[in-house]
């Protein structure tokens, strides 16, 4: 694709950033980004919600204020219920009022199978937009969400998962982004990128791809589901996790130590997941006690930014 | 010889259906025809935490794996 340069292009295509921002003036820039997808979970109010959550988390993973969105609808007319439809929009809806962002419209489409999602506007200073790169050694990785959502949505459709499961699942899902970008406003971030198709390995790949730092991820602090451990010998694997592995081996190495269910939860593709920061030491530890104090209870400190090896993850 | 095609299927079916066919057919070696490289392997990991000991054959449209259970 021939892309035209553009002086006030901060983060377009060239990258993998979460979203795209374009500066408007010296002190402010907008940021835009959409996502929609097919259900998830068989509740359509809880799916409107998830939706929501996913799409504000690209505003909030680039440190930005979600201000409008729009919703994106493809729906069955002539076979489903419209009541289902509204339950989504619903749930998307108070998802919205609860980040405190104004939808202003949306469109919709007649198609064979449903999906939902929303594209999302919010503002930034230009100079403090949260790259995915721009990590340095030394600095601490901090993940907020537990892994695992992509392992136990495919066993829900496999009628394979217990309750428990997906109602820990759901919880994560449905929870905002906000409070933990807010949070990692109040220190000196060097890089963030929520967690989501790819995996936590695929992203953070994507955080040191051609820079000059590496990664080390200390796997028994990994916050994940306890749940997964068993639906991943089960064999209930999504297969964007087996694509997400193929994908992305090269740049990571296993410690032979480290368990295969946990090679899963870390390549898992994550719906509405947590954020990825990258923190300077001596203010991690802090940041993550006020994660936990503003209910991010499974905030953790996962690994450390090294020098060397540079463009690599050491999953130990 | 209990045979389970569930080529066409996308993961998890092939798992759930091979997971029923083992439960209703204990000690008996099912034959699983998958289409894709990934239901082969979440199939033959469904089969190995079941403790059956497993041989993929590719075949023209897929994957043919033999599920054997382990001799006691």
């Amino acid at each position: 694709m021939h892309l035209i340069p553009d002086p006030n292009l901060i983060a377009g295509m060239e990258r993998a950033e979460d979203a795209g921002v374009y500066r408007i003036s010296d002190d402010l820039a907008v940021i835009q980004t959409l996502d929609f997808f097919t259900p998830i979970v068989d509740d359509p109010y809880t799916f409107g919600q998830v939706a929501a959550a996913n799409a504000l988390s690209d505003v909030y993973a680039m440190g930005g204020k979600p201000l409008t969105a729009m919703n994106i609808v493809c729906f069955p007319v002539k076979t489903m219920d419209m009541a289902i439809l509204n339950e989504i929009l619903s749930g998307g809806l108070d998802k919205l009022h609860e980040a405190g962002v104004t939808l202003v419209g949306g469109h919709s489409v007649e198609d064979k199978e449903l999906k939902y999602g929303l594209s999302v506007t919010g503002t930034i200073h230009p100079q403090r937009v949260i790259l995915n790169t721009g990590a340095q050694a030394d600095d601490r990785l901090i993940l907020t969400k537990p892994l695992g959502t992509g392992i136990i949505n495919t066993a829900l459709k496999g009628g394979m998962a217990d309750e428990v499961a997906v109602a820990k699942s759901v919880k994560c899902m449905v929870a905002l982004n906000k409070k933990a970008s807010e949070l990692m406003l109040t220190v000196d971030t060097h890089a963030c990128t929520d967690v989501t198709g790819f995996g936590l390995l695929g992203h953070a790949c994507e955080m040191i791809e051609g820079t000059d730092v590496g990664l080390v991820i200390n796997s028994a602090d990994v916050p994940y589901f306890p749940e997964v451990v068993e639906l991943s010998e089960m064999g209930m694997i999504p297969g964007g996790l087996h694509r997400n592995r193929e994908f992305r081996m090269n740049m990571v190495e296993f410690n032979p130590d480290v368990l295969l269910f946990m090679s899963d939860v870390l390549f898992d593709p994550q719906t509405s997941g947590g954020l990825l920061i990258a923190v300077p030491e001596p203010q991690a530890a802090l940041l993550v006690e006020k994660m936990h104090k503003e209910g991010i209870e499974e905030a953790a400190i996962i690994g450390d930014v090294v020098a060397h090896p540079k463009g690599r993850i050491v999953v130990r | 010889m209990i045979e389970v095609d569930v080529r066409g299927f996308s993961c998890p079916i092939p798992v759930v259906r091979t997971k029923k066919a083992i439960e209703d057919n204990p000690g008996t070696p099912v034959t699983v025809l998958v289409e894709t490289a990934v239901s082969k392997e979440n199939v033959s990991r469904l089969a190995q935490s079941r403790g059956y000991s497993v041989d993929v054959e590719e075949v023209e449209d897929g994957f043919r794996i033999i599920l054997s259970p382990s001799s006691k």
